[in-house]
């Protein structure tokens, strides 16, 4: 993993085959005149295949604003982001179809379960599945082992509205690895759950990187669990720094 | 996975209350058509049930069921010597209103030329046809009327022999059938005191008459009542009718009668058609301003609808969004919707209706083809009811679920 500082404006090749994730330069500003505020500046990270990476900082640090850029969600003024070796984001500009490109590469966690709430749990593993050309049948069985595998296979066919906010935040994190994604971004996975859950999430996540090759990046405050990253940035007025070096990389 | 049924699933008692009252919208669109159709077919119905080729009628006039017509007795006998003419017959119509067993009692009287015609025609769903020339009559069903049951009509009488089904005129009241002669006499019934009076006009005019002065015997003819005096009576057939022979050509045998210049004639489409225009075409106007009314106004409550659905869901729609659902399936989740409470709506207005229109006091027909066309403008407002809604999902973005 590295930190740059510069700012590039022409796409250039990735700087690494194994890359799961590259950005270089990445601004996001909001509003503009006395109004523009600065959300993200010079953020340049890369995340190699298998990494699990944390990212901490304060509230309105940029750090939602940083995953939502790499998650082609939210696009950055300037900057490119690589995904998987493919320019995906040059500025503001999308290089694919990101829709497309989400539904296949990329898995979300954030901090409130966002699940859909006229489908049950299992239905909201499924449709994921379903969505990326897996048959009906297929996706559910296999969302049934993600929810077994996270403890909440026996409300597979509860509503959403009645399982607890740990429950959900598992479902959600059921869903987010339904199509082995190689890019796993979650924003405080672990809020809603107790540590033994916690860790077994982030387990999950460390398994996921290694097993697939993803790159997981976690925006997090649970320092009960930061052994379990690779590499630790914090981030601080839209700013990234690194505060642990990957070691085993 | 069809994402349309499982969100009506979680919000399955509002769509179908939804669904239910769309249904009683379109119901009533059905309806308006099936009230046009049932008064066509009133106002034409008793024309082909007569089957008559040809109705001669007072002249500039356009016939019994559109206007009074009055033409003599004697022009059946001129119709029969008509080149070409098989048979004629009188026609003697009239709407009366009468109370009986404490309530109004409204029907159309139509005389049968005794003895050819005894009522054999009639769709009986009880009883029979005339057996005598007197005081006998045959009703429909929609009056109430029950076999052997009396009314006073006039100054006689009248036995109920035979119920018949779907005889109404063409304002839609409940027809009865009785003889020629009855029905006039129904027709032309005085109060005594009113033919007192009359004739006692008539004798004082007489007396300072000279015709009556030489002529005495005149004055006998003085006491009967108008309609029945010779020279003076006022024509009491509503219209001739005439059957052509086989071979007969229509055209020609019209254009012979016409030629009298004291009737109009007309075919039977041409009484048709008649009607149509002139009592028929203004309702069929009115009716199908409020079925564009209703449509128009089910298709706002439709799109409302939609809309609001769309809006109740429009986070779990961003979400889609967000995990990489295409528009596609966003868009066909709103529209499967919308053609489904359309859809559902037509089945609730097709059941209601089917089960409530045979109450209702005049007849709705429900045509097939009326079906189809509802059936295709419920699809297109489905189909535009849902668009609010597109355009409301497409606007969403999926950065919106994670900013809320």
């Amino acid at each position: 993993m590295k930190i740059t500082a510069t700012q590039r404006t022409a796409p250039t090749q990735p700087s690494s085959s194994t890359l799961a994730i590259e950005t270089r330069g990445l601004r996001k500003v909001y509003g503009e005149g006395n109004t523009e505020v600065i959300a993200m500046q010079d953020a340049s990270v890369s995340v190699r295949q298998g990494e699990v990476v944390a990212l901490l900082g304060p509230s309105g640090s940029g750090k939602s604003t940083f995953l939502t850029a790499i998650g082609l969600i939210n696009p950055p003024t300037s900057g490119q982001i690589w995904i998987g070796g493919e320019l995906v984001m040059d500025g503001p500009r999308a290089q694919t179809d990101v829709r497309s490109f989400r539904r296949k590469h990329i898995g979300f966690v954030f901090q409130k379960s966002n699940l859909i709430d006229f489908l049950n749990a299992r239905e909201n593993v499924q449709i994921a599945m379903e969505l990326n050309g897996i048959s009906h049948r297929a996706a559910g069985i296999r969302a049934q082992e993600l929810l077994d595998s996270l403890g909440v296979g026996d409300r597979a066919n509860y509503e959403v509205s009645m399982l607890s906010g740990g429950q959900q935040q598992r479902v959600a994190v059921a869903r987010a690895l339904a199509n082995h994604p190689s890019v796993l971004l979650a924003d405080e996975p672990t809020a809603a759950l107790d540590s033994f859950r916690g860790r077994q999430v982030m387990e999950l996540f460390r398994d996921v990187a290694r097993q697939h090759g993803a790159g997981v990046i976690v925006v997090t405050h649970d320092h009960r669990t930061l052994d379990a990253f690779d590499t630790i940035y914090e981030m601080e007025d839209g700013i990234i720094r690194v505060s642990k070096q990957p070691t085993n990389f | 996975m069809n994402l349309a049924f499982k969100d009506i699933r979680k919000n399955l008692g509002r769509f179908a209350m939804t669904t239910i009252g769309i249904g009683m919208l379109l119901m009533i669109v059905m309806g308006m058509a099936g009230i046009y159709r049932g008064l066509l077919e009133d106002a034409t119905f008793l024309i082909h049930k007569i089957g008559a080729d040809l109705w001669v009628v007072q002249q500039d006039t356009r016939g019994p069921f559109a206007e009074l017509s009055r033409v003599p007795n004697s022009l059946v006998y001129r119709a029969q010597t008509v080149p070409g003419v098989a048979s004629a017959r009188e026609f003697v119509f009239h709407t009366i209103q009468r109370e009986h067993r404490g309530a109004l009692l409204r029907m159309s009287i139509l005389g049968l030329s005794w003895p050819e015609d005894k009522g054999e025609w009639l769709p009986f769903v009880a009883g029979r046809p005339l057996r005598e020339n007197h005081f006998e009559l045959i009703v429909d069903k929609s009056l109430g009327l029950e076999l052997g049951e009396t009314l006073r009509l006039g100054k006689d009488q009248y036995t109920v022999v035979g119920i018949t089904a779907g005889m109404v005129s063409t304002g839609g009241d409940g027809m009865a059938f009785t003889t020629l002669l009855d029905s006039q006499a129904i027709q032309f019934d005085s109060p005594a005191e009113a033919i007192r009076l009359e004739r006692a006009a008539r004798d004082n005019r007489g007396q300072g008459s000279e015709v009556f002065l030489q002529q005495p015997q005149l004055t006998q003819q003085l006491a009967l009542p108008a309609s029945q005096l010779p020279a003076i009576a006022t024509p009491s057939l509503s219209a001739v009718l005439v059957t052509l022979k086989p071979e007969a050509d229509l055209d020609h045998v019209q254009s012979l009668i016409e030629s009298w210049q004291d009737v109009s004639v007309y075919t039977t489409a041409g009484q048709e058609d008649l009607l149509v225009q002139g009592i028929v075409d203004k309702a069929r106007k009115q009716l199908f301003m409020f079925r564009v009314l209703l449509t128009i106004i089910a298709a706002i409550i439709m799109a409302l609808i939609i809309y609001t659905l769309t809006l109740d869901k429009i986070y779990a729609i961003a979400l889609l969004k967000l995990i990489g659902a295409p528009n596609r399936v966003i868009l066909g989740m709103i529209l499967q919707q919308s053609l489904l409470l359309g859809g559902l709506g037509y089945l609730v207005a097709y059941t209601a209706g089917t089960q409530l229109f045979p109450n209702f006091p005049r007849r709705v027909i429900l045509t097939n083809e009326d079906l189809l066309q509802l059936a295709i403008v419920v699809f297109f407002i489905s189909v535009l009811s849902s668009l609010m809604g597109i355009w409301k999902a497409l606007k969403v973005e999926p950065n919106d679920v994670l900013m809320s």
